[in-house]
């Protein structure tokens, strides 16, 4: 047993995770060569993610993680790679982005797939064309696992792999896909990036046969890398509303993709297809897309409720009442975040509806926030279960998922996590407040909670003031703070962070 | 190698471990809870389910793998899951057993292919031979033999009034064909230089012919070894005691047995015709002292209960016997056994797992013994051209290598070739490896 934490053996294993952010960033820096702007800005964060990564480094030569340092590895893996790619906003020195506290907003919100932005001016006009990819790749970074890349790169973490991807992926437990971990790291990412290539390719295929004008392969390759891993983030600034309506058709099924257990990918990829269909969860995710997207394309199509004025009208217009609708819905149940609407100008019937939307969460070992599909779909069924008992107290039933009986500890596990979340959700929403009161900002009721739930969920956009059109930047800097915390939270689903802050993990 | 391990007991996680650093390792297991806790401690794929169900196996990739290896805890189950792994497709079969007659059923069999296993472990016999070498070498801790029998490995613990203790290395060593492969030292793995200073309670790891192996047991505890040993009492009628028994005899020794039950003490004495069987509760320590066990010269404690083999082996070693060895069924409990003054703890578990992993290492690696808990392991390679170690002296092949391995002994054409930094390795030779557990993967691939 050890008797404390061995912190130097994890912020070690950090220093390899940030030194090798450095060759990510040769991404932009490629870019930025190619279009005459922004080569320092790479140049100097890069030398910067060596320097510190090399630095962390240093502390322990021969690191060993036990279960304790894993958690700690992967929670400050994720804060430490935030805080380095916020460098180069920081570096680049333009916009709102170039104030630290900003700088590390966005670049937590990139990482961790939110969305959420406090860039004032989205475009090229204040910002390099680097610059605003390197935005977009870190989405993608963040999407399958900073960790998970971690494992299928460094053999060094292949032993205890399996726990510190257990601690970073989304979802109740992981599935080892092949015997060994990194191999299984390998065949995630390997599945991530060719979903991710077809969907370049598709988008661009759109410009070219020319329904789709305002999608230069810059355009393709940007959205390409925010879509999979349900991230948000544009470099237009009105989001998908600037593309036309077959690339918002087109968008649509790669956001469910994206919220879609990747282990079902795998096995269709290596014969069995049938996967899908046999998965509890995905059937389930189906039909809750359908569901929302039903609701909220009816609301729509009937009308009656203020219009948002960006685009033609809505209602009575079956094509574009079900493409707004379902656009929306996927963009936020998956947790994605993209917007072909301002949805915030909707009536309340549809903004409530999408409101709940922000709680549900694409599935398990997706790239997807919030609670997760199949979390919900055991605390409906063990609630059913509750009612059968109630009448029949003799009776025996275990929870079943696709045929496996859960554990009972498993079931209980899920629902701590959950009200746990709301809990974090309903105090998370009062600090705003304060924060907001204290500081003398409007704050209105249905904004701040969207704010907390889009940023603790990885959503990304909200309502009113946080709109998909609109952004976090009026909020106070201490709140802009606390959602980073709450965004770090919710990525690593709380309870690897969380444990981090009790006494007793220190302790022995 | 793919390979299928049914069964995540001790034995099953003990092979995993020892194998997952070089193979793609898929473990089957019956209970949910040893399958979570394999999966995150070792990096291996474990299953929940019945190994000697069909689907099962078609999950663990039982079409593609190259090797399965039964070790749960009862027999029929291991012969049944290879039994039917074979009904799939070819892999090469391992199966665990503790009832010798199964072993003899399978030994019986021409070709060597009975319930379609490929190569049976008998755990009862193989514990029953450890501790018979284990009794023929006193001092060690730990014999194994390579090379058919021509090269022994041993461990031995140094006594405080040991001649070797506070000496070097270089001073210890009066031996011609012995190697001195590692000094255990607070649980570290430290390779001996010849300035090094053996310490009291340091353990050393020796490599070498079994005649300088028994001559330096003599040397390192003068008073415990003997020439041969007269007296032994073996404290159990179990099937290991049984087999202990049989092994001892056809050494042309003459134990005493000692067993509790009526029926099976007459019927050990009727089976073991040299061995003189008491049937008396073995716990009575007044009996004991009454027939002399404290002049006993190695008392063996092989009862079916852990806490009553603690318990005589202590009681024995109280009244004055001079060697204490006890079966110890949980591994967990060999390292408490040996505080408390039990000289040798020997796990069963722990034996069959490292008869199995050496059958498994690389095709041309023969064998191998494990030591200190997986920290370190002595292999036994046949060299072949390819081989780094071939056609140049031994000093620079080893400058190539990492610093954890140490070259024991070698055979060639079946005698001992005392292993010199000018020798020249050839192939077809066997060389008896020590290696460091971080220096393993390093080294397998290129010998």
């Amino acid at each position: 047993m050890n008797l404390r934490v061995d912190w130097r053996a994890s912020v070690s294993l950090v220093g390899t995770v940030v030194k090798w952010l450095a060759v990510a960033m040769a991404f932009p820096l490629a870019l930025a060569v190619f279009y005459g702007d922004g080569v320092t800005t790479f140049v100097a964060s890069m030398a910067l993610a060596v320097g510190i990564g090399w630095g962390l480094e240093r502390l322990d030569d021969d690191p060993d993680l036990g279960a304790r340092e894993g958690f700690l590895m992967v929670a400050l893996t994720w804060l430490a790679v935030s805080i380095i790619g916020a460098a180069p906003y920081v570096i680049a020195g333009q916009g709102t982005v170039a104030q630290p506290v900003n700088a590390l907003f966005e670049s937590m919100s990139g990482f961790t797939t939110t969305g959420a932005t406090v860039m004032g001016n989205i475009g090229f006009e204040d910002h390099s064309r680097a610059l605003m990819m390197w935005r977009q790749q870190t989405q993608w970074l963040g999407g399958m696992g900073i960790v998970v890349l971690a494992v299928a790169i460094l053999p060094e973490l292949s032993v205890g792999g399996a726990q510190l991807m257990d601690a970073e992926a989304p979802g109740p437990g992981i599935t080892k896909l092949t015997p060994r971990i990194a191999e299984t790291a390998r065949a995630l990412w390997k599945l991530y990036i060719a979903i991710t290539a077809l969907e370049i390719l598709l988008l661009f295929g759109l410009h070219l046969v020319g329904v789709a004008p305002n999608m230069t392969p810059y355009q393709a390759v940007a959205h390409g890398l925010t879509t999979m891993p349900t991230g948000g983030f544009s470099p237009a600034a009105r989001s998908i509303e600037y593309f036309s309506a077959a690339v918002q058709w087109l968008i649509i099924p790669f956001m469910v993709a994206a919220g879609t257990n990747f282990a079902l990918f795998w096995h269709a990829f290596n014969g069995d297809p049938e996967a899908f269909a046999e998965d509890n969860e995905f059937r389930f995710y189906l039909g809750v897309l359908a569901v929302f997207a039903g609701l909220v394309a009816a609301l729509l199509f009937v009308g009656g409720t203020p219009e948002p004025t960006a685009v033609e009208p809505l209602s009575g217009n079956i094509e574009k009442a079900l493409r707004h609708a379902v656009f929306q819905v996927v963009s936020l149940v998956t947790t994605t975040g993209y917007a072909s609407v301002d949805f915030a100008e909707w009536g309340n019937p549809a903004q409530y509806v999408l409101f709940v939307a922000l709680f549900v969460g694409g599935s398990a070992g997706s790239t997807g926030g919030a609670v997760k599909i199949v979390r919900w779909l055991v605390i409906l069924r063990s609630i059913k279960r509750e009612l059968f008992t109630t009448v029949h107290p003799e009776a025996v039933r275990p929870v079943r998922l696709g045929g496996r009986a859960l554990d009972e500890r498993a079931v209980r596990g899920i629902y701590a996590f959950t009200l746990l979340y709301l809990l974090i959700f309903f105090v998370a929403a009062m600090v705003v407040y304060f924060d907001a009161a204290r500081t003398g900002m409007e704050l209105v009721a249905l904004d701040a909670m969207s704010a907390v739930a889009a940023t603790l969920g990885n959503v990304g956009p909200g309502f009113g003031i946080v709109g998909p059109m609109n952004s976090y930047l009026p909020f106070p800097a201490t709140s802009k703070l606390f959602m980073v915390f709450l965004m770090w939270i919710g990525r690593l689903e709380i309870l690897p962070v969380l444990v981090l802050l009790t006494p007793a993990y220190w302790r022995s | 190698m793919h390979i299928i391990i049914i069964g995540a007991g001790e034995v099953g996680s003990s092979i995993a471990a020892s194998l997952a650093d070089t193979h793609e390792v898929v473990v089957v297991d019956m209970d949910g809870e040893r399958v979570d806790a394999l999966t995150y401690s070792l990096d291996v794929l474990a299953i929940q389910g019945d190994g000697t169900s069909l689907d099962t196996l078609e999950e663990a990739g039982v079409e593609r793998t190259d090797m399965i290896i039964a070790s749960t805890d009862r027999d029929e189950t291991n012969l049944v899951a290879c039994g039917t792994a074979k009904t799939v497709d070819d892999p090469f079969t391992i199966a665990r057993v503790k009832n010798v007659d199964y072993l003899e059923t399978w030994q019986h069999a021409e070709d060597r292919t009975a319930f379609g296993v490929d190569f049976m472990v008998c755990t009862n016999l193989l514990t029953a031979e450890d501790i018979v070498r284990v009794i023929g070498l006193p001092a060690a801790r730990d014999v194994d033999p390579f090379v058919g029998g021509r090269v022994q490995m041993a461990e031995f613990e140094v006594g405080p009034e040991s001649p070797v203790a506070d000496q070097t290395v270089r001073e210890a060593d009066r031996f011609d064909s012995l190697t001195f492969a590692a000094l255990l030292r607070d649980g570290d793995v430290e390779i001996p230089r010849g300035e090094t200073v053996i310490r009291a309670s340091d353990k050393v790891v020796v490599i070498g012919s079994p005649e300088s192996v028994q001559g330096f047991a003599r040397e390192i505890a003068p008073r415990e070894t003997l020439s041969r040993n007269e007296d032994l009492v073996i404290i159990g009628g179990s099937d290991i005691g049984y087999h202990t028994a049989r092994l001892l005899e056809e050494r042309g020794l003459h134990p005493r047995l000692i067993e509790q039950d009526h029926e099976r003490a007459r019927q050990l004495a009727e089976e073991l015709p040299d061995t003189v069987v008491m049937e008396n509760d073995p716990t009575d320590a007044e009996f004991l002292a009454r027939e002399h066990v404290n002049e006993a010269d190695a008392v063996v404690a092989a009862l079916d209960s852990d806490e009553r083999n603690l318990l005589v082996s202590v009681l024995a070693k109280q009244l004055g016997a001079r060697r204490t060895v006890a079966v110890v069924e949980s591994g967990d409990y060999v390292d408490v056994f040996e505080t408390v003054g039990v000289d040798v703890g020997v796990n069963p578990r722990e034996v069959t797992a490292e008869e199995i992993t050496r059958f498994t290492r690389e095709l041309h690696t023969e064998n191998v013994a494990l030591i200190e808990n997986d920290r370190a392991e002595v292999l036994e390679v046949e060299v072949d051209g390819d081989s780094i170690l071939v056609g140049r002296p031994i000093r620079e092949a080893v400058a190539d290598l990492p610093e954890e391995f140490v070259i024991g002994a070698i055979t060639r054409d079946e005698r001992f070739v005392v292993p010199r930094g000018d020798t020249i390795i050839e192939p077809g030779d066997h060389v008896v490896a020590f290696v460091g557990r971080d220096a393993l993967e390093a080294v397998s691939e290129r010998l």
